[in-house]
């Protein structure tokens, strides 16, 4: 993985002490709160319902057992004991003090990490596929294009003041893992008829109020010229979008509105003046340099020999165990969605536990993914028995991947200021409905997903089955979305109707998803059926019981 | 208002020898005028005609490219931010030196705060109408972040390039 | 006929902790038990003026009024944000809950 040289480390030991004189200003008062909160927000720092939240950037969601531990040490003394791992691979600790933000930001920085960009009206976090440099599907592993963006993206100069939040991920595979089509910019890495590596560029897509599928910016941009194209697409966007109204400054908003061609045309124009410059040709040189901070580890020469065990196990194998390029090896990941625990939440000592398991079995890697689990890349097959045991003993060994109960939730009112309903207890208690294994099984791929408020921090437009909180008259409600995916056949979740209580929300999801396992044909997915059905038979089980209310009511 | 340019690499408190004219106003007898660019549109001829400088102040909206070739018969071109959080004259300031190849000053008025003074120099701003900042602020705001990752207009050696260099 | 106005009270967020305080005779709790409640809306708005002072000072931030109602001596407010606000989150009880406020 990428490893801090003396220039990244000046760079981020002085945004510290930037930050560190920001803080000392605002609380002298030198600055007032509306001008200090776009610089503590570029800093991660939010001001939450309970108390500050601040989040940390995992670079496409690569982590080392060493910063794992520093993250585990970081909610101990700072926060209280734990931390929340989100849809955009980030961390999160929920009960920060404003005066440790400074100490914090200098202890992230020992082991190469930082807040920079998290949140605020810039470039945030750069994702890729969590199995990226283990899996055999992809083209390459998508990293070392996403640290260049990152380090090009980090401060740049003309666009830290946006008109919002701008994301970007990378990918190489064709099945997406990443939630390609959802963000504001997306690079897939392709293979040209000629058989020349180089980058597809999308844009415009985007969760929230509105959301969108992202558009073809360009089919093949060449590799040196992949920061002039992106560096032209955030020039176009940052000029020309509109600054008037908060809910339609996205890039997703301009393109709609001036139409996929027109925003081509304008990127390409300003692509052709950046090229020119030369200043931000990539050198192949500089490409390889970043890639070889990627190479793969040595691995073993090891046979192909997937072990066998008790029934608790292969059922954890079937789900969380998927295949690995090299020989003998395997990639594991680390449900944090064990039934009723809060989902993507781990405490410091799981931390601490699972950075161990990270330094004996996973050659001192983990990944977080976008689904809020953690992925141990690099396992031997043979001591795949030794680490379910081990995550056992720490409750993270639910064989729930990509299962009912894989559920992915914000955090929701229960601490966020923005959530106007509680997304938590509604994943547990879904989770808590469908707990049993076999049940899952039958039942098969099925991604929910739970948003407490219009924001979709929850990605509830790309669940098969996704949640919307609502509050009616003060009253939490639950609005049921179907047939979403973020995958690379990405679609937007059609609205139901209208909400359900919380107490009947879980119930609402039992009828769907037994019509479901109804009419499904041969090795359908919820979600094929639900494509082949349509809305109509699931609205009606749905409401089935107001509906039944209302007759003998 | 004061004005702080850069000069030779640091911060000065500059004479600003313009005055910024409103468009229902007289253009005064003498000394640089700023015109909005609409004036300047409307009455181009008679101001690059007179016996002084002239400069062209431009909202968050205008793209700089209205003003075409002209801008090299400008001496000041004044990129307004209507609000701090509007990073739109981010942008413009850059197309000004880059695209446009502006060469005279680049000057940022309106509301801007302290920590975006670096950015705006980086993209090519050197003059800055400020009542709130003085000479010291600039100069530690431009020493805040010694190491920078992307290549701008003030020609500062990235990271990649500190690295070649070694 | 006009909507009669709840009582009110007084919140903010401590500027240097992120802490939830309640406004209570000029000065604020951690508590919302021991916040002032405001049956008058004039006297809420005076408040919420008075509380300006510790914006300006650096104290707090994010001020303003929320609805409550009151039963048996007992403060409830009517907002279900404000409700988990004043108790903690109700998933893990690690707020206010266990400070005991």
């Amino acid at each position: 993985m990428y490893r801090y040289d003396e220039f990244d480390a000046k760079f981020v030991a002085e945004r510290v002490a930037q930050f560190r004189g920001q803080v000392e200003r605002r609380l002298a008062g030198a600055i007032t709160e509306d001008e200090f909160k776009p610089l503590r927000l570029m800093n991660g720092l939010y001001l939450q319902l309970h108390a500050y939240m601040l989040r940390i950037a995992v670079p496409y969601g690569t982590l080392s057992s060493k910063q794992l531990r520093k993250l585990a040490h970081i909610a101990r003394v700072y926060d209280k004991g734990f931390g929340h791992f989100t849809t955009r691979t980030n961390l999160q600790f929920n009960w920060i003090k404003l005066v440790d933000v400074p100490d914090i930001l200098s202890e992230l920085a020992s082991v190469e990490m930082h807040c920079i960009q998290t949140s605020g009206n810039c470039i945030r976090n750069v994702t890729a596929d969590q199995f990226a440099g283990a899996t055999p599907e992809e083209i390459e592993d998508p990293r070392p294009l996403a640290e260049i963006i990152r380090q090009w993206s980090s401060l740049h100069p003309e666009f830290v003041f946006l008109a919002r939040k701008f994301k970007i991920a990378v990918g190489a595979t064709e099945h997406d893992r990443a939630a390609l089509l959802y963000h504001d910019m997306a690079v897939d890495i392709v293979r040209n008829a000629e058989g020349q590596v180089g980058y597809k560029v999308v844009a415009g897509g985007g969760m929230g109020r509105t959301p969108y599928i992202a558009q073809t910016m360009s089919e093949f941009v060449e590799r040196e010229d992949i920061l002039a194209y992106l560096e032209a697409v955030l020039r176009v966007y940052n000029q020309d979008s509109r600054r008037d109204n908060k809910h339609k400054q996205r890039i997703k908003i301009l393109i709609n509105a001036i139409g996929v061609e027109e925003m081509r045309r304008r990127v390409d124009r300003e692509f052709a003046e950046i090229k020119r410059t030369g200043s931000l040709q990539l050198p192949a040189e500089e490409l390889a340099r970043i890639t070889a901070y990627f190479a793969p580890p040595q691995f073993e020469a090891l046979p192909d020999n997937m072990p066998f065990g008790d029934k608790a196990f292969e059922d954890w194998k079937k789900t969380n165990v998927a295949r690995h390029r090299a020989p003998g090896y395997a990639i594991a990941t680390i449900s944090l969605k064990t039934v009723g625990q809060i989902p993507g939440d781990a405490s410091a000592d799981q931390m601490d536990m699972i950075a161990d398991l990270v330094d004996e079995y996973s050659l001192g890697e983990v990944r977080v993914s976008h689904e809020q689990n953690l992925v141990l890349p690099h396992v031997r097959q043979r001591d795949l028995p030794a680490i379910f045991s081990r995550l056992q003993a720490l409750d993270l060994a639910a064989p729930n991947s990509g299962l009912i109960t894989d559920i992915i939730a914000c955090p929701g009112l229960d601490y966020c200021d923005l959530a106007n309903a509680r997304s938590i207890p509604i994943a547990q208690d879904i989770a808590k409905k469908f707990a049993d294994i076999g049940r899952q099984q039958e039942i098969g791929e099925l991604k929910i997903k739970i948003s407490g408020c219009i924001n979709a921090c929850g990605h509830h437009h790309a669940g098969h089955i996704g949640i919307l909180g609502v509050d009616k008259k003060g009253v939490e409600f639950y609005q049921l979305q179907l047939g979403g995916s973020g995958a690379e056949d990405a679609s937007i979740g059609d609205i139901m109707g209208p909400g359900f209580g919380e107490h009947e929300i879980a119930n609402a999801v039992e009828r769907v998803v037994n019509h479901y396992l109804a009419v499904r044909k041969d090795g359908e997915r919820f979600l094929d059926t639900y494509r082949r059905v349509g809305m109509e038979p699931f609205k009606n089980v749905a409401y089935q019981e107001q509906m039944y209310a209302a007759h003998t009511g | 208002m004061p004005l702080i340019r850069v000069e030779g690499g640091k911060a000065v408190v500059a004479d600003d020898g313009f005055v910024s004219v409103a468009d229902d106003a007289a253009l005064p007898a003498s000394g640089g005028a700023i015109v909005s660019l609409k004036r300047f549109q409307a009455e181009r001829e008679t101001l690059l005609g007179r016996n002084a400088p002239t400069g062209v102040r431009l909202t968050a909206a205008e793209n700089p490219e209205a003003l075409g070739d002209d801008v090299h018969r400008l001496s000041v071109v004044t990129l307004e931010f209507p609000a701090f959080n509007d990073g739109r004259a981010f942008s413009w300031a850059r197309i000004l030196r880059t695209r446009m190849g502006y060469k005279g000053e680049v000057r940022a008025a309106g509301h801007y705060i302290y920590d975006q003074l670096n950015y705006q120099r980086r993209v090519g701003f050197d003059a800055w109408a400020t009542d709130r900042y003085g000479v010291a602020d600039f100069e530690k705001a431009f020493a805040e972040m010694s190491n920078v990752y992307q290549p701008s207009t003030d020609g500062k050696k990235t990271i990649r390039e500190l690295r070649s260099a070694k | 006929m006009a909507k009669v106005q709840d009582p009110q009270m007084l919140t903010a967020n401590r500027l240097r902790d992120g802490e939830v305080l309640y406004w209570a005779k000029g000065g604020w709790v951690l508590g919302l038990k021991d916040g002032e409640v405001f049956a008058d809306p004039k006297a809420a708005d005076a408040a919420l003026a008075e509380s300006q002072r510790d914006v300006k000072n650096n104290t707090v931030v994010a001020t303003y009024l929320f609805d409550v109602r009151v039963a048996d001596g007992v403060i409830k407010p009517v907002k279900e944000r404000e409700i988990i606000r004043a108790k903690g989150p109700t998933v893990r009880g690690e707020g206010k809950q266990a400070s005991h406020v």
